[in-house]
This record gives structure tokens, C-alpha cells and sequence, in this order.
């Protein structure tokens, strides 16, 4: 079960995400991420929504998991990984609501979503996290471990399953109907 | 004359670029740190991570952002430079598969952009703007230029008639569009004039002036401030939670064009407006 702690000005959570942990995040929430999560962009979105269309097993089970929409730089000797900050999220509008569907439970990415995605946020009970694009090589020092899981001939843009300590955040969609990005 | 090596130009392209991806430009650098002092709450704490992330780059030598680009080059050609080692692309090339093995960079580029899309895994080819000018020298100007920004830019046709009011109109709209996307605050490079590829160069060559120096021309230079206070007021702010900096500055460029033609390219640049320059 995650955990709701409080650091400062921040919420620490857990993954994988509960229903409570997820209700009780408001727009606007600073977050850290402690715990696994799974790296996905674009390639690695199409192949695992073929995947599904074809009824054969995931890489990963969705139930709970975070996606992180990134492709870090390779990791130099003595590294974890490299630079590994956000990726623009809309490019993946259109394969999220199947994903939530399924029981992904959040997203870290950047910039605004689709209506499609965010109704997908709110009827599935989910969230959607912005990390500071541009910010790889601060956020690379929360990633404390990388293991590649699937579809290595992608390159940057296979799926990795990446250790996260007190990985900063920000809620961006709520499950309430909450968008940081309404105004634009 | 001045007979110039391939070696040289690779080992030129490697260094510019393993630095470019590290290190931002002062002008750059400083122009963030101002808009820290300008903005507050979680704006703040945004563009606090965007300035602590440079020093953790150079720290950790590891890139600034993990899309290291597509670099793209300007180079100036002297015409009394004499090159005998085969063709200068393939030097150029040679630079950036260098760097990106030794420096840890992301290789970003795919070999076909529609049907295959398989990553070519060493971040070539590169996009070079070759110049011919009268000199000895190789002049290389090198921009890494990441996706998220530079999908985030367009190109417009306008009619003659639609004048000032269609230039500011599209710049906004643009930059509006684009919303939290491009990584904001960014620089927004505007070309205007030409036909409709020159229009597109000048947006991405505005890129590299010294962020806030103003056109020459005291026209565009005024257009550049109205864009700029435009742009602010749209409060998208860093990264798109809102705030009174959406761009660090709007820099334009302009060139001669048909008596029937208004070309307009803005292409976005993200706050990690990285490039580097050489001279060999």
C-alpha cells in the first residue's frame, strides 16, 4: 500500500498508486515519487497497444503503474543513466485513455493533454504528473536504478524499469477534474 | 590560402557539441536567473530546478536535457580554404557520431521519417547551412535542437495586405498554441521575409543572437518588444503553470521577398537554448 507522507511543502508517495493516494492528490500537489516505474514514449506506445489489440502479454502489468514518458541519454561509466527529464506528453494523447482503461494508474510527462485524456483521468481514477522539461540531469540523480525490460531495438525508447527516490513532481491532472494547464 | 584537415573539422564538430549539450550560454543562463527573481510559488520552484540543473550537468557531466537534438550547423566557408580530404559532410558527420559515443548523447534521429522510422543510432545526419564567404577560415556555429520546441513551430504564407497585424497575429498564435509544450521560457525566432524556406532559416539563425539584443533595425527591434509583452501577457508561464515569463525574448530577422509574398517562420527554441561556435 503507497504511503501519503508529507516532506516540507511536498507530498511523498509510492508505487504503486492506491485509489487513496490518488483521490487525495489535488492540482498543483508538489509530489516526490518514491518506488519503480516504467518508461514508455512514442515507439514503445505503439508496440504495447498492438500488443494489447493482438491479446498478447505486456512487458509489464498496467494494475497501479506509473508510465514515464522518456528517452534518457545513454549512461556514462559509474552511472545509473543519463539525462532523463520529460518528454512533451500529448504525443502520446492518443493511446492513453486504452492504457488507463487497463488499469495505468499515472503518467509523468510534460505539457497539456487531450479532452479524450483527461475525461480517461477522471472516469478511471488516475493522474497525470508534470516533471520539469529540460531539468534531465536533476532529475537523473532520483533515479537510482535502470533495467531495460523490453523492446531493446528501440534504442532511448525502449521500455525501462527505473527506481525512483524522492522524484519531484507536480500534479498537473487531478481525478477530479483538476488541469494546472485550464487557463491555456 | 589555408589548407584545413578533415581531422580538424571532426575533432571541431565533437568538442562543440559534447560542450553545447553542458553547457548553456551565459546570455542564456543569466536571462533564467532573471525570470527566477521575477516569478513566484510553483513557477518559481520550476525555474529553480531549470537553474540548479545546470550546475548538476556540469557537476555530473551529463547533458543539460536528455534530447540532445538534432544538431543542426551553420557554417561559414571561406572561399580560400582549401579542403583535400574528400567531402566536408562526411567530416561534419564524423563530428557528431563522435561526440554523441564519447559524450553519452542521445541518439535521436530515425533514417526514414514515414515508413521505417529506425533509429540510425548515432545521431546523424546532421543539418548543416553552409555560408561561402570571403575568408581563410571555417566559421561552425552548432545548435542542438530538441523536438519539443521545434514541433512546436510553424510556417505561414500571409498575403501582403494582412501586413503587421498578420506577422503579430501568427507569432501570438503560435506561441499560444504551443502552450506548456516547447518548454517554456522560450526564445521565439521569427523570420519574416524571403520565400518560403529562407523565412524558416531566419527564424532558426534569430535563435542564436544574444538573448534580448535587439534588431539593427529599429522597426523590428520595436516589433520584437511588442511580440515580447504580447507573448508575457499570455501568462503561460514556465512550463505552462502560469507566470509572467513565457519568453526570455523575440527575436526577428528579415530579408527581401516578392512583391506578392509575406512569408512568416517562428520556430520556438526551449529554455535550453544550447549552441556553440569555432572558428578553425
Amino acid at each position: 500500500m503507497s504511503l501519503l507522507k508529507t516532506e516540507g511543502l511536498r507530498l511523498k508517495i509510492e508505487t504503486p498508486l492506491t485509489e487513496e493516494v490518488i483521490e487525495s492528490l489535488k492540482v498543483g500537489d508538489m509530489v516526490l515519487i518514491n518506488g519503480y516505474v516504467y518508461t514508455a514514449r512514442d515507439a514503445a506506445h505503439k508496440k504495447i497497444v498492438e500488443l494489447i489489440k493482438n491479446d498478447a502479454p505486456l512487458p509489464f502489468s498496467l494494475k497501479g503503474q506509473i508510465i514515464y514518458y522518456v528517452g534518457p541519454t545513454p549512461a556514462p561509466p559509474g552511472k545509473v543513466i543519463g539525462s532523463a527529464g520529460p518528454t512533451t506528453s500529448s504525443r502520446m494523447d492518443s493511446y492513453t485513455p486504452l492504457l488507463l482503461s487497463l488499469g495505468l494508474k499515472g503518467m509523468i510527462g510534460k505539457g497539456q493533454r487531450s479532452e479524450e485524456v483527461k475525461r480517461a483521468i477522471k472516469q478511471y481514477k488516475a493522474v497525470y504528473f508534470l516533471a520539469t522539461g529540460g531539468a534531465g540531469a536533476l532529475l537523473s540523480r532520483h533515479i537510482i536504478s535502470s533495467e531495460e525490460i523490453a523492446f531493446s531495438e528501440l534504442g532511448t525508447e525502449s521500455i525501462k524499469k527505473l527506481l525512483f527516490k524522492d522524484f519531484p513532481v507536480i500534479v498537473a491532472i487531478d481525478c477530479h477534474g483538476g488541469d494546472i494547464f485550464k487557463k491555456l | 590560402m589555408k589548407k584545413i584537415k578533415k581531422e580538424q573539422i571532426i575533432e571541431t564538430v565533437k568538442k562543440l557539441y559534447m560542450e553545447a549539450v553542458v553547457h548553456l550560454p551565459q546570455d542564456v543562463s543569466d536571462a533564467l536567473k532573471n525570470a527566477y527573481k521575477k516569478e513566484k510559488g510553483l513557477t518559481q520552484e520550476i525555474l529553480k530546478q531549470i537553474i540548479d540543473n545546470e550546475k548538476i550537468a556540469q557537476e555530473d557531466k551529463i547533458p543539460l536535457c536528455q534530447d540532445t537534438g538534432v544538431a543542426v550547423l551553420f557554417v561559414e566557408w571561406g572561399t580560400d580554404v582549401i579542403f583535400e580530404d574528400g567531402e566536408p559532410i562526411e567530416a561534419f558527420n564524423e563530428g557528431i557520431r563522435r561526440a554523441v559515443k564519447e559524450g553519452y548523447l542521445r541518439a535521436s534521429v530515425v533514417d526514414d521519417p514515414l515508413f521505417e522510422r529506425k533509429n540510425t543510432r548515432d545521431n546523424t545526419p546532421c543539418i548543416i547551412h553552409f555560408e561561402v564567404l570571403k575568408s581563410d577560415k571555417v566559421k561552425i556555429i552548432l545548435a542542438p535542437k530538441g523536438a519539443g520546441s521545434e514541433n512546436m513551430s510553424a510556417l505561414r504564407m500571409l498575403k501582403p495586405s494582412q501586413g503587421l497585424q498578420g506577422v503579430k497575429d501568427f507569432v501570438i498564435e503560435t506561441v499560444k498554441n504551443a502552450g506548456g509544450n516547447p518548454c517554456p521560457p522560450v526564445i521565439v525566432g521569427v523570420g519574416i521575409g524571403g520565400n518560403f524556406e529562407k523565412s524558416a532559416i531566419l527564424a532558426k539563425k534569430a535563435l542564436l543572437r544574444k538573448v534580448g539584443e535587439p534588431n539593427k533595425n529599429s522597426l523590428y527591434a520595436n516589433l520584437e518588444m511588442e511580440l515580447l509583452n504580447e507573448i508575457n501577457a499570455l501568462g503561460i508561464g514556465a512550463m505552462g503553470v502560469g507566470g509572467s515569463i513565457t519568453a526570455l525574448a523575440v527575436h526577428i530577422e528579415y530579408a527581401p521577398c516578392h512583391i506578392a509574398s509575406l512569408p512568416v517562420a517562428v520556430n520556438i527554441q526551449c529554455h535550453s537554448a544550447r549552441h556553440k561556435e569555432a572558428e578553425i
